[in-house]
């Protein structure tokens, strides 16, 4: 990695600060936030390493206590608390995300960043947090997964927002095509 | 995973004699297990209603435990010592290309983005409004691509100046 590579890695580490500035709205055990769309648009723009690393800078940031979560959270409570799924799934997220879209960047349009935002923003993410709220609260996943539902419509709202501006982005600034593979 | 309830209330006495030896005071002690509680008092009740209360009791008590214990860890360290846990605990993936020192500081560049994104953000919205927009999901873009330059920008003035980010963090 380079020194724009760890510089890229913080911007977007830095977005899903600012995105968690938003208030989240609390529905159920688990809150509806902004930084979900982080996810997708850190896979989308920088690709899947990188992205990847941005989303564990935020989950070592949460770890130590800075209050990097949405509604100014922090700590490893809640890393590893209920919701502390979701965050291994933002790392796992951002990189599948990453992997779709330098598979197709060539040939990037708004149909792949949907297909790319989809699977890994919203069902790799949710795999992981379903996972680990199952575990810890000793419910099935069938029960997990219903309380998980309400994220949908707002998921899907973020995946189009994230999808539109990856697509513009890339065309006013490509960073996947400038980057070299490996540093 | 522990499933007996005597020995995780005994676990949660042992964490809340810790936060007495740390002299926290109770109002912040309870504050950091407060923040979690509805999500906690919800999960309780499911459990309860789904599996029963005793399992539910076992399930309260399990989260509570570690809540209390990471609010204490949270509490009593400082956040660069907990950087230095961070980047030794990382050194063992080394060989599999990890810079633990780099990673710390990405942390530091991080927190210097924030404000910077800010600024950003009033800059495009000042510039939209002069154009007669106003509220535009557009914003994000230009701020995306006007951000990415300043990240570019200081990478660029950082190897310019010979500073290796790994070595610079670890002189600190």
């Amino acid at each position: 990695m380079r020194t724009r590579d760890l510089a890229y890695v913080a911007v977007f580490a830095a977005i899903m600060v600012v995105l968690g500035l938003f208030p989240p709205i609390a529905v159920g055990p688990i809150p509806i936030t902004a930084q979900s769309m982080g996810v997708m648009l850190a896979g989308s723009i920088i690709g899947a390493r990188r992205g990847a690393l941005a989303m564990l800078v935020v989950a070592l940031m949460a770890a130590i206590g800075l209050p990097v979560l949405s509604g100014g959270r922090g700590g490893i409570g809640v890393v590893l608390g209920p919701t502390g799924g979701y965050i291994a799934g933002w790392i796992v997220g951002a990189f599948v995300v990453g992997l779709i879209t330098e598979r197709v960047w060539t040939r990037y349009n708004i149909g792949w960043a949907i297909l790319a935002n989809v699977v890994g923003g919203i069902l790799v993410v949710y795999a992981f947090g379903i996972a680990w709220y199952a575990i810890l609260s000793g419910q099935s996943v069938v029960l997990a997964a219903a309380q998980n539902a309400v994220f949908l419509p707002g998921d899907a709202i973020k995946v189009l927002i994230a999808s539109a501006v990856a697509v513009a982005v890339r065309r006013a600034y490509p960073v996947i095509e400038a980057a070299p593979q490996r540093a | 995973m522990i499933g007996d309830a005597g020995v995780l209330a005994a676990l949660l006495g042992v964490v809340v004699l810790g936060f007495a030896a740390a002299r926290v005071p109770w109002r912040l002690a309870v504050r950091q297990v407060g923040i979690a509680l509805p999500f906690l008092l919800l999960i309780v009740l499911v459990q309860g209603l789904v599996e029963g209360w005793g399992s539910a009791l076992v399930v309260g008590l399990r989260i509570l435990t570690l809540l209390a214990l990471a609010g204490l860890v949270t509490l009593t360290t400082r956040a660069e010592a907990l950087i230095d846990v961070v980047e030794r605990a990382l050194t063992p993936l080394k060989p599999l290309g990890v810079r633990p020192e780099r990673i710390g500081m990405v942390v530091l560049m991080t927190i210097r983005f924030v404000p910077v994104l800010r600024e950003h953000a009033d800059a495009v919205r000042d510039a939209q409004r002069a154009r007669g927009v106003e509220r535009s999901f557009v914003f994000l873009t230009p701020l995306l691509v006007k951000t990415l330059r300043t990240a570019d920008g200081l990478a660029q003035a950082l190897d310019a100046r010979g500073v290796d980010p790994g070595r610079a963090a670890r002189q600190r």
